[in-house]
Order: C-alpha cells, then sequence, then structure tokens
C-alpha cells in the first residue's frame, strides 16, 4: 500500500511540473494588459510603465518564469493585484470555504442518491424507481445556480425560514478560532454551539442546491451498477445457492458496484470544486472559484497560477484517495497493480 | 475520519440545520447592536486600504475616505428635489481649523487643529501633512497625477512652518489647487507610525498600508476580510467636525444582484450601493409606496457617449460623424436600455450651448434622412462596415446600446458588429485608439468644464481622449479657460469649446448617469460626494 502510495505521487511529479510551466505561459499569452487595468482609470503612459515595473512585468518570460520559480519554492504565490492579499493567503481562507461547502453538498447527495440508486435496482419499474427517475432529470435540468436562486426566493425572501444568503455567516457572528478553516467544525473545536448552528443554517440552502444537482449522475451510475451487478452470473449463483436476500444485495452486489459509483463521485468532486462559482455567487460565498473567475476577469496572474497549482495539488491528492479506496472495495486492484 | 462517523456528523448537521434554520431569531442583545450598526451591501468591497497604493480600485475610496481626514473638505447643499449632495464651490476646513490664500494666490497656508489626534493617540502635526503630501506626489501612478491636477507636483512645495502651521507654495494662482486637497487623494497619514513599517526597499510603507489603516478619520478600522466584508467602528475622540451618529458600519459584499435587493426588501440590509438601473427604476415607480427607497442624484461631470476614432478613415471626416450622431436612437436608448436612469444629453436646443453649463444636452436628434443625406456628401452612400467596442464590466446598460445603436446605423447602411472587451483589457483598448465605435463613459472628479475637457478633448490625447481628437483651435480655448480668472472671458471659451465639440462631434453624448443608492426608510442624511462611495459620518438610523 505504501509503495503504491509512494509510485502515484513520484507519477504525479511531471505532471505538476507540466501544469507549472503551461498556466504560466497560458496566462502571460492572456489578451489584455494588466498593468493598463492596475494602473487605474486616470493613467498616463507613463503611470503604466511604472506599474507595469512594480509587477515585474517589464521583465523578459524566461526571467519572469525564474523569479516565479523561485518564488515558489519559498512557499510564495505572489501577490493578487485586485484584492491585494498574498495568494496564499487568499488560498488559505478560501479553500477550506470551497472545500465545506462541496464535501457537504456531496455527502448529503450520496446519502440520498446511493440508497436511492440501489432501492430503485432492486424494484424497478417501481414507484421508488420512478421518483428516482423523476429526481435525477430534475436535477440534471436545473443548474445549480438556478435551484440557489429558487431557494433563497422560496425560503428566504418569501417565508423567512433560511438566513440571508450572505456568506459563512450572519453578520453578528464572527468566525471560530482557525483550526481546519471548515467553520462547522471549528466551531464544534471551540465548543461554540451559537456559531456552530449560524454557519450550518449558512450551509443548509447552498448544500441543498449542490446535492440536488449531484444528486443525479451518482443516483444513475448507482442504479445502473447495481442492475449490472444484479444480473451477473455470480449473483445468479448466490440466490441458487439461496443466500438471504440482505447478504446478496449488499454483501456482494453493492460493493461490486461501488467502483463505478466511487469514480464517478471523484470527477463529480472535482468538478465541482471549479464548477460552483455560480453557487459562491448566489450565497455570497467566499470561495474559491470566485476568486479565481475574477482574476481571470483582472488579468492578475499571480491568483491564476496559484488556483491552478492547488487544484493539481488537490487532483493528484484526490486521484490516490480514490486508488485507495478502490484498493478497499476490491483487493484484486491492489494485487494487480 | 472513518466514513462512518462521517456520516454520521453530517446526519447531525443536516438535522441541527434544519432546526437552526427554523429557528433562528434575533437575540435581543443583537437588535441592540443592530440599530447603532450600519449594514451595507456592494457588489464588489475595497481591493487596498491606501488610496495612494497601485491598483487601488474606486470601491476602496470608501475607506480612504471614511478612515482619513483631508486638511479642507467640501461643504454641503440640498438640491432640488430634497436630496443632500457635497457642495463643490464651498471649502470648508476638516483637519485644519482655517487656511488663507496669499494676495497673489500663490501659496496657502493652513493652521492645523490643536486638539487632532490619529487613532493610535499620536497627535497630528504638521510634518504629518508633509509627510503625506509629500508621499502622494512621490509614489506615481493615479495618486501623483491626481495632484498634478492642483499644481501639487514637488515635495518642495510643501513646508512645515511650525508644529500645526503647514504651507503650499503653487507655480501661480490655480482654482484647482484648494478643491484638490478636498478630494480622496490627499489624505493625511500618521507619518510615525508609516515609518515604523517602512523598509529600504519600500520607503513610503506601501507593502503596510495595504491592509492597515494610519489614518485619524471619524471610523476606525476593526476588520477586514478581502472578498467578503470590512467593519469599521467609530473614532470616539474624532475632532474635525461633528461627532457621526453611526456607531459601526459594515460593508458586506454580495455579488448577486437579485440577493441585495431580497435582503434589502426583507429588511435586513440598510443601504445597497450598486443598483442595477431596472432595479432602481422599479423602486422609484412606487414612489416610497414600496419597502425600501431610492435616492438617484445624477453623477456630476460625467457623460456616458459614444465615441468616434478621428484618425481613421471613415471617422477623420466630419460629415460621417455627424452622420453617426444623428442616426443614434436616443429615445429608445434612454427607455430601454436605462430604464429612465439617465439625464438625456442630446435631443437639446437647436442653437446650443446657450450658457456655460456642463454636462448640457446637445443638439443632436435622431433623423435618419438627415444622416443618410450626410454620409452620401461625405462619399459614402452605401455605407460601409466598422465595429462597434463595449466594456463587458459595464455591459447591463452598454450591451442593449450598442445592439439599439447597431440596428439604427444599419438603417443607414453602416454594417456594424459588436466586439466585447473584458474588464481588464478595455482600457488597454481604449488606450490603443484605434476602435473604431465605442461606446464608454468618463467622468472628472472635479466638477468644471475646462477640467473634462482637458481630459476628454484635449490635443494631449490622454487615455480619456478616446477619439485621438485633435484641433488648435479646441486646444487653444482649453489652455486658456484653464487659468482665466475673468468670469465673462471663461463663460466665453467654455461656449467656444462645447461649440465645437458639437460641431465636429467626436463624442456624442448619450446621457448623464445617475448614482442610485437603495436605503431602507429610516435612514437619512445620505449624502451624494464626487467619489460616488458612501460617506458614514451623515448618515444615521432613525
Amino acid at each position: 500500500m505504501l509503495r503504491l502510495i509512494g509510485k502515484r505521487l513520484l507519477g504525479a511529479v511531471p505532471s505538476v511540473i507540466g501544469v507549472l510551466v503551461v498556466t504560466f505561459l497560458l496566462t502571460r499569452a492572456l489578451p489584455g494588459d494588466p498593468a493598463a487595468f492596475f494602473a487605474g482609470p486616470a493613467a498616463t503612459p507613463q503611470a503604466i510603465e511604472e506599474v507595469r515595473k512594480s509587477l515585474g512585468l517589464d521583465k523578459s518570460l524566461p526571467e519572469q518564469f525564474v523569479v516565479y520559480l523561485k518564488d515558489l519554492a519559498r512557499g510564495d504565490l505572489g501577490n493578487s493585484v485586485a484584492t491585494g492579499q498574498p495568494v496564499t493567503t487568499e488560498i488559505r481562507t478560501r479553500l477550506p470555504a470551497s472545500l465545506e461547502l462541496t464535501l457537504y453538498g456531496l455527502l448529503v447527495s450520496v446519502l440520498i442518491a446511493v440508497p436511492l440508486g440501489v432501492l430503485a435496482a432492486t424494484r424497478p419499474g417501481s414507484w421508488i424507481d420512478h421518483t428516482c427517475r423523476v429526481l435525477t432529470t430534475a436535477g440534471v435540468s436545473l443548474p445549480a445556480f438556478f435551484t440557489g436562486l429558487l431557494l433563497v426566493y422560496l425560503l428566504y425572501y418569501r417565508l423567512g425560514w433560511a438566513p440571508a444568503p450572505l456568506g459563512r455567516l450572519d453578520i453578528f457572528f464572527s468566525a471560530p478560532p482557525h483550526v481546519t478553516g471548515f467553520y462547522t467544525v471549528d466551531a464544534l473545536l471551540a465548543g461554540d454551539v451559537a456559531t456552530f448552528r449560524a454557519a450550518s443554517a449558512q450551509l443548509l440552502l447552498p448544500v441543498t442546491a449542490l446535492a440536488i444537482f449531484t444528486l443525479a449522475p451518482l443516483a444513475r451510475m448507482t442504479r445502473a451498477a447495481m442492475l449490472e451487478v444484479l444480473g451477473s452470473d455470480f449473483i445468479r449463483t448466490a440466490r441458487a445457492s439461496g443466500l438471504p436476500k440482505g447478504k446478496i444485495v449488499y454483501g456482494y452486489a453493492f460493493r461490486n458496484a461501488m467502483l463505478p459509483v466511487v469514480t464517478t463521485l471523484g470527477m463529480v468532486f472535482s468538478f465541482l470544486l471549479g464548477a460552483n462559482v455560480l453557487v459562491e455567487k448566489v450565497f455570497s460565498w467566499p470561495g474559491i472559484g470566485t476568486f479565481a473567475i475574477e482574476a481571470l476577469i483582472a488579468s492578475d496572474y499571480a491568483p491564476i497560477q496559484g488556483f491552478v497549482l492547488t487544484m493539481a495539488l488537490l487532483y493528484v491528492a484526490l486521484n490516490l484517495a480514490i486508488d485507495i479506496l478502490y484498493i478497499v472495495i476490491d483487493p484484486r486492484v491492489g494485487f494487480e497493480s | 475520519m472513518s466514513l462512518l462517523s462521517m456520516q454520521r456528523r453530517v446526519f447531525l448537521l443536516a438535522s441541527s440545520a434544519m432546526i437552526a434554520a427554523a429557528t433562528l431569531l434575533p437575540a435581543p442583545a443583537q437588535a441592540q447592536s443592530r440599530q447603532e450598526t450600519l449594514l451595507v451591501l456592494v457588489e464588489n468591497g475595497p481591493n487596498n486600504l491606501d488610496i495612494h497604493g497601485v491598483g487601488t480600485s474606486f470601491r476602496s475610496y470608501v475607506a480612504a475616505w471614511n478612515m482619513y481626514d483631508r486638511l479642507v473638505t467640501f461643504g454641503r447643499k440640498t438640491l432640488p428635489d430634497g436630496t443632500l449632495s457635497y457642495d463643490y464651490s464651498k471649502i470648508e476646513p476638516e483637519l485644519a481649523e482655517s487656511y488663507s490664500v496669499a494676495p497673489d494666490g500663490a501659496s496657502i497656508t493652513f493652521k492645523l487643529r490643536k486638539n487632532a489626534k490619529f487613532h493610535d493617540g499620536a497627535p497630528v502635526t504638521a510634518k504629518d501633512v508633509k509627510w503625506s503630501y509629500d508621499r502622494a506626489v512621490s509614489v506615481g501612478g493615479f495618486p501623483t497625477f491626481q495632484m498634478a491636477a492642483g499644481s501639487l507636483t514637488k515635495p518642495e512645495q510643501f513646508v512645515v512652518v511650525d508644529d500645526h502651521t503647514f504651507r503650499v507654495d503653487l507655480p501661480k494662482r490655480d482654482k484647482l489647487s484648494l478643491p484638490d486637497m478636498a478630494v480622496v487623494v490627499p489624505a493625511i497619514y500618521n507619518s510615525e507610525l508609516a515609518k515604523k513599517h517602512a523598509t529600504e526597499k519600500d520607503p513610503w510603507a506601501m507593502e503596510w498600508m495595504k491592509t492597515n489603516s494610519a489614518g485619524g478619520g471619524a471610523f476606525k478600522l476593526d476588520k477586514w476580510t478581502p472578498g467578503q466584508e470590512i467593519t469599521f467602528n467609530r473614532n470616539d475622540d474624532w475632532k474635525s467636525g461633528p461627532l457621526p451618529k453611526i456607531k459601526r458600519v459594515i460593508i458586506r459584499e454580495v455579488p448577486s444582484p437579485g440577493n441585495r435587493r431580497a435582503l434589502m426588501e426583507r429588511g435586513d440590509a440598510d443601504i445597497s450601493v450598486d443598483m442595477p438601473q431596472k432595479d432602481s427604476s422599479e423602486i422609484l415607480a412606487e414612489k416610497g409606496s414600496g419597502k425600501y427607497i431610492v435616492v438617484g442624484v445624477p453623477i456630476e461631470n460625467s457623460l456616458k457617449y459614444i465615441g468616434l476614432v478621428t484618425t481613421q478613415k471613415p471617422f477623420d471626416n466630419v460629415k460621417v460623424r455627424q452622420a453617426v450622431a444623428h442616426a443614434v436612437p436616443y429615445e429608445q436608448i434612454y427607455k430601454s436600455a436605462i430604464y429612465g436612469r439617465g439625464i438625456p444629453m442630446a435631443l437639446g436646443p437647436a442653437d446650443a450651448p446657450k450658457d456655460a453649463s456642463w454636462p448640457q444636452p446637445f443638439p443632436y436628434k435622431t433623423d435618419l434622412a438627415k444622416a443618410k443625406q450626410l454620409l452620401t456628401e461625405a462619399g459614402y452612400p452605401d455605407g460601409f462596415e466598422t465595429t462597434i467596442s463595449i466594456d463587458l464590466g459595464d455591459a447591463t446598460a452598454s450591451e442593449p446600446e450598442a445592439v439599439l445603436l447597431q440596428e439604427s446605423l444599419a438603417k443607414i447602411g453602416i454594417k456594424t458588429t459588436i466586439e466585447k472587451i473584458p474588464g481588464a483589457n478595455f482600457r488597454n483598448a481604449m488606450l490603443q485608439k484605434n476602435r473604431p465605435i465605442h461606446i464608454a463613459s468618463f467622468g472628472g472628479w472635479l466638477n468644471f468644464p475646462d477640467y473634462y475637457f482637458f481630459w476628454g478633448y484635449h490635443g494631449q490625447n490622454a487615455v480619456f481622449n478616446t477619439m485621438a481628437y485633435k484641433d488648435p483651435k479646441m486646444d487653444a480655448l482649453i489652455d486658456a479657460s484653464r487659468y482665466e480668472t475673468d468670469p465673462a472671458k471663461y463663460q466665453q471659451q467654455v461656449m467656444g469649446f462645447i461649440k465645437l465639440a458639437i460641431d465636429e462631434a467626436p463624442r456624442i453624448p448619450l446621457y448623464q448617469q445617475i448614482l442610485d443608492v437603495g436605503m431602507q426608510k429610516n435612514i437619512k442624511g445620505y449624502t451624494y460626494w464626487f467619489h460616488r462611495q458612501l460617506d458614514f459620518r451623515q448618515i444615521e438610523k432613525l
């Protein structure tokens, strides 16, 4: 197992280096002139040159790259000109916000989608199968930001049950002491129940919106995988041998059907991290997606590079986690590799 | 953490969140502080707390304005509709308790308040003022440029006479010098505090000042979380004016306009700054019967316009420019692009200008027959093809404007494609001065027509002369009016360059933009300022 992890991590090194070079070149190839943008509305050509110099953009591309690598070696991702903050600080505060939202969204979605998929597969054509179909179709066809707006309109604006969509905490609460960056976890660690409740309340709507959106691929994948496994020879053999139904479905079929579900989960997760920008916008969530998009619009190089690098590292970690999960679920995978 | 305990936690979370959401009512203790707290919603917040910083956005002015004092400030006046506005013709003392201008106008002496203190308790002295002014003219970029607009260019001009007396020497009398000391840039910094954070590479402590305040203004920085919120607490020791009524201000970033409106309608927020024109026109139509109100003030010295690049064919021909001016569907733009939230700057009297007021409506009218005739006279009977460039950052208004213009131009044979330029690149595109037709806006902080024309029409070809327009007659009139002291002559010069701008049509004014601010009905004292940001000092909650 450790050897596998080591091999995987070594294998990721070239891709991370590739990501470094490509993002560096791509950001430089973006149209537009950051110096002109950041020099402000009343800038003279001299002022723009001054800004260009202070941003280090007057140097040649290889020189800029060397400077970038040197800073990176010291753990310095540069400064975002748009927010005026070091990129590492931005990522450290924003990544947990996005992760907290995404993880809760996924977990709620898994808790609903997997049982739903299993039930639909074991009772094809029943009302539960139809419910599953309607839910997944609705989930796929409603973009998460739209569901989000709808939820805000109904539960906040009309009924007043949900708190105002003002980000991670109500304005009269302050953030719990930073441990994990997950407000719900940090608040519990600090023993602050009121803040925990406030943070959970803020999570309620965006998590629901994300869960509805991710429900569809997960439930459908579970259903399809279960149907396939239930139709396979070893299940027929198990049935013929008179094993109890629960043992067949949950002991044999479900475990074998988990592999494609886990793969889908990994894909959905990585997709969500970057793609919930619109949900973040709707709920004023200070996440990393919004940050990256705004940096892109402003041609703000350092945050874009920092964002892509962070994402690349996250993907490496995610792939590793999924590989390990494979081995846990299906020991054969471990032997083969 | 095992998967099982993770699941259990989520169950706990989901159920407790449901209960929390259903029972989340404000506690009485919070209601108390709510009354003294102002919650402001913005689309984007500050990016740098230092007005002298590199790339400090206009959203940051709110922090610089409220945390720092200036030597002088502008007075206030009541507009005909009862709205309060700053008054650019009245200069009032702020950190200086009095000032005197030398008889020849070549120097201004300020007497500082003896009891004024910075937020850390250090007294405000003339050397702090000099350090701040030196900084503004030395750091380059926008602050240096803005100081120069008032003939403030070199540290040698700023003299410490004694601890509480400060003198500014000017090369010659300049009507813009004193007003320029009341804008956001010449803020007074705590020089001792700043020097503690200066380094050899960064003698002006630019890095530290990005996220910290060294001011002595009416509000102290409480906490800034970039991209989320910034909070201020009142400075109870403030001496430069009457103590503000509001004790605490929270500015929260809410990117979705729909949510800003929902928060306002539910009464959860007090003021909403970035109002889409559609929302404000709908709320204004309720005439105060709705849940909250909108106060709109025309932005002084600012115009949304169609620019035509005069150095390239076909717009080097004045007749082609006039043809476009007569093909713009003004009425439709006012009605369907901006929902009436703008003051028309076309469709004026045929014999304009009648006076030296600015901005004033140009006499252009939509007259396609005349446009077609002008185009034929210019040698383009069959029209031509060109592009209309717009700023995506301002797409809510600019996009419908461009589409309406495109439709109308097609009727006189000018085929256009619309180029949408992302906000970051728009300024750069304008700098290149090669976008044949572009829709842009420009406003000047100092409310003088010659100031607007100096940046927008003068042959010095500043960034804002997006049309690359050059005309020696225009330049001579603008230069003469800049230092003219005889009011009658000044009026003649201003009317002269407005007339030239009308006849030559390099820039077709569409409308004067309106600054709409939404607020609850219990908010009083909101005042319009040239920097278009809130001044918390005058606001109170009843």
